[in-house]
């Protein structure tokens, strides 16, 4: 193992409720630092092998500070913390909707420093919400499926696409089940909002019906195994780190627009040990200056140069306007649309 | 009667006055631009607020006779378009929560319809300011009442008003420097007049009681035209007592002449040598009386004319030429040579010539009166960043005199006994060269025995 030193620590890898909290985990780690004086506790949406790099340089440049790692959805970590109280020092998500509401609804601690100070406005919100990556809504299109065809560049050409061959997409299409992912409620309704083509892609994709998915790795997977011909929504960080290993598959960035999602950290407002939560924090935000991590991880850190090169990307941006899609009502007229639109017959 | 500041300086009065004054205006015009600015970020926040509330109450609609409501992006993201303040939103239907943070309190008294209620109060740990609207929205057939709250925290409007108190702060700091530059500067400008007037009152001789005639602001009108008649007071009452020494010297003169033409008559009849020795004693003392009150005259018409100086443009050959052949007759009678040497151009000089005349016929009467019969009297004018008009005797000079005190009022040589004098010559000479920006030299003859005594006066 390439941690050897760190992997001698205990690890701990449990399914279940955690402790005696209601909200449901998908697993924990605990990362001793070797002149441990605090227990970091985070909570968070991302994988532990994707984040486990950044977790151990963290530990290399701050040996007194343990992490205790915890895995939960999204919506889980929502009511961990919005419902339930629970005690974390640390909640990242990629879920930025979720976040927008637990700062708005005084959940979340302020905090600024030099590092946070250096992040685009784009990046922040009332300097309790810090983004530390951008990873693009791509397409990822299996090479085999498009062979003789030109593969599409915006939405309105895969819609002509999808319409003139059905024969050639029935079933193969795939995208996120708006309902299980929040990374895919997040996408769809900014779709929604960005364009008008969304609600008739939406019609073609549910006429062909398509395939629908939790998670943008299980959409990754189907494609390279030739299952799927193309996959809408994948979270572009995935596909790349998946890219080397998946000679078959091929990312298409639209250029019609790209949705960019900011996955994004906050102190809780009980946190017990704000102050190295604010080390983490410059750590995240300026991952940028680390490009082993950015290679080790596969996740885009903020940069503004960069995301500039793309003319059509477009951040999702934080703030109240991210409450809207949580409105009850218009949560639930939004699936309801969607529904209807996926699954006609 | 004492106030404060009377012996203080008035410009530093004033200074101090306008700077109070520039104060206060700076601190007014910050109060007034903060309390307008604050005013207005609190409109611009109650202004979106209303417009997000209304755009709610505008996507309320029924269906299957519920009320529904479609949230607009935008009735949210304008809010967090301006600061990154925190957002709550409650719709109330029927007095059920139909969407939103249930606990966000209702405004009392709640509104009426096209009438949106503002308030502010705490909510979730922060100051927030809230916008209520009522909406009737008609739901098969029946209408319902529903009310729209947006509230809003005011981090951005305590930013935006605490920047502006900051500008303001700077604008009314440098707006008070400004003012009390200006005032410096005006308070200098104010009294310029005053330094003027004080200039052109030092700058006068101290025979000078001519009216001050500089241009003055009306204020000092008053102030200058007491002063004037203050001079003008001063000023007749010296002419009063200059006409009074003349007509004194003219009332002595009359009957001395008398008196000494029936002495010169009587003496003739005399036989007696100690009465004839007597009636001359008299006669002398009878025509330094004489000398005395004809001087004493001369004295006072000088006086009055250097006190009313009016130059002409004069040629000094021409007025010195005209001296010598006035008191020729004079030297004549005892065979005195006068020696003229004038350079052959015109001398032109500046001056009064009655008062020049005056003085180089003292000078010469001088050297005519103190030189022994069968002498030479040499009379030049030499020209070089001045004029020096110069009379060289060769009588019995000075002897001991002391040479600086022989210009004073009466003062007479103690080798002039045995001549009759009143001592006033040089000092009409002296005072007509001072009046001329010139003066008077007094020095012993430097070849052979004599004076020599020059008039110095300045080139035009
Ligand atoms: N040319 C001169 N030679 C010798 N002594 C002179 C000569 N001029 C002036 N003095 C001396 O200076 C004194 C002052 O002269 P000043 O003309 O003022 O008076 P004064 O001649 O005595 O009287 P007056 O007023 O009648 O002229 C004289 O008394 C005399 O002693
Ligand atoms: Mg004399």
């Amino acid at each position: 193992m390439r941690f050897a030193y760190f992997a001698a620590g205990l690890v701990l890898f449990t399914l279940g409720s955690y402790g005696a909290s209601a909200f449901e985990i998908e697993g924990t780690r605990v990362y001793p630092a070797p002149n441990s004086t605090v227990t970091l506790k985070i909570i968070s949406t991302a994988d532990i092998n994707v984040f486990e790099p950044i977790i151990l340089e963290f530990q290399r440049e701050n040996p007194t500070i343990s992490i205790d790692y915890v895995i939960a959805s999204s919506t889980e970590l929502m009511k961990a913390l919005h419902e339930e109280n629970a005690e974390f020092d640390l909640a990242i998500s990629s879920a930025m909707d979720l976040q927008t509401k637990l700062a708005n609804d005084g959940y979340a601690q302020t905090y600024s420093s030099t590092a946070t100070a250096y992040l685009p406005d784009w990046a922040k919100w009332r300097n309790q919400i810090f983004a530390f990556t951008q990873e693009p809504a791509v397409v990822v299109i299996s090479d085999a499926a498009f062979q003789g065809i030109d593969p599409p560049n915006n939405r309105e050409e895969l819609i002509s696409l999808l319409r003139e061959n059905p024969e050639r997409f029935e079933q193969r299409i795939g995208t996120y089940d708006v309902r299980a992912s929040g990374a895919g409620y997040l996408f769809a309704t900014q779709d929604s909002r960005n364009s008008d083509s969304y609600w008739r892609l939406t019609e073609v994709m549910g006429r062909l019906n398509a395939r629908l998915y939790r998670s943008s790795g299980d959409m990754i997977n189907d494609v390279s195994s030739g299952e799927l011909a193309l996959a809408y929504n994948v979270v572009g960080s995935y596909a790349m780190s998946r890219l080397p290993d998946y000679p078959g598959i091929r990312i298409i960035l639209f250029d019609d627009y790209v949705n960019v999602m900011l996955r994004t950290a906050l102190i809780p407002q009980n946190a017990r040990h704000p102050v190295e939560s604010g080390i983490l924090i410059d750590f995240l935000a300026q991952l940028s200056l680390r490009p082993e991590l950015t290679e080790l991880t596969s996740l885009p850190p903020i940069d503004t140069a960069h995301l500039r090169e793309n003319s059509a990307a477009r951040p999702i941006r934080l703030g109240p306007g991210l409450l809207v899609f949580l409105d009850k009502l218009k949560k639930e007229n939004f699936l309801q649309n969607w529904v209807s639109s996926m699954e006609q017959e | 009667m004492t106030t404060p500041f009377a012996n203080s300086s008035i410009r530093r009065r004033l200074v101090i006055q306008l700077s109070l004054i520039a104060a206060i205006l700076s601190l007014t015009f910050y109060l007034i631009v903060r309390f307008v600015a604050e005013q207005a970020a609190i409109d611009t926040q109650d202004n979106i607020l209303a417009a997000s509330a209304t755009s709610i109450a505008d996507a309320l609609y029924s269906e299957r006779g519920e009320v529904n409501l479609e949230l607009p992006y935008s009735a949210l993201s304008m809010l967090g378009s301006i600061s990154e303040d925190r957002v709550f939103y409650r719709v109330i239907v029927d007095g059920e929560t139909l969407t939103g943070y249930t606990d966000l309190p209702e405004p009392t008294p709640l509104p009426i319809p096209s009438n949106a209620v503002f308030s502010t109060f705490d909510y979730r740990g922060e100051e927030v300011r809230s916008v209520a609207v009522a909406r009737t929205v008609s739901s098969s057939g029946q209408a319902v009442n529903t009310t729209i709250i947006v509230a809003q925290t005011r981090l951005g409007l305590e930013a935006i008003s605490s920047s502006i108190s900051t500008t303001a702060a700077f604008v009314g700091v440098g707006f008070f420097i400004f003012l009390t530059t200006l005032s410096l500067l005006s308070a200098q400008s104010a009294l310029s007049p005053l330094r003027r007037m004080t200039q052109s009152i030092k700058r006068r001789g101290p025979h000078d009681l001519s009216p001050v005639k500089t241009q003055l602001p009306s204020e000092l009108v008053p102030l200058v035209a007491a002063l004037n008649k203050f001079m003008a007071r001063l000023h007749a009452s010296l002419t009063e007592s200059e006409a009074f020494v003349a007509e004194a010297a003219h009332r002595i003169r009359t009957p001395l002449t008398i008196v000494r033409t029936q002495a010169e008559v009587v003496l003739r009849k005399l036989e007696k040598p100690e009465d004839k020795k007597a009636l001359r004693k008299m006669i002398r003392a009878v025509d330094e009386s004489s000398r005395s009150a004809g001087q004493l005259l001369d004295h006072a018409m000088v006086t009055f004319r250097i006190e009313n100086l009016l130059t002409a443009k004069l040629d000094l050959g021409e007025i010195t030429r005209d001296t010598c052949e006035h008191l020729s007759p004079t030297a004549g009678l005892k065979d005195i040579n006068l020696i003229v040497r004038i350079p052959d151009e015109p001398l032109p000089i500046a001056g009064d010539s009655i008062l020049l005349q005056n003085a180089l016929r003292n000078i010469l009467d001088n050297a005519i009166k103190y030189s022994p019969a069968d002498s030479d009297i040499h009379v030049t004018i030499e020209k070089s960043d001045h004029y020096e008009v110069s009379f060289t005797d060769q009588g019995r000079g000075f002897g001991k005199a002391d040479l600086k005190s022989l210009t004073k009022r009466f003062s007479r040589g103690d080798n002039a006994s045995d001549i009759v004098g009143s001592g006033l010559g040089l000092t009409i000479a002296d005072e007509v060269a001072r009046a001329h920006k010139g003066r008077v030299h007094i020095r012993s003859n430097t070849e052979g025995p004599g004076a020599c005594v020059s008039l110095i006066l300045p080139r035009v």
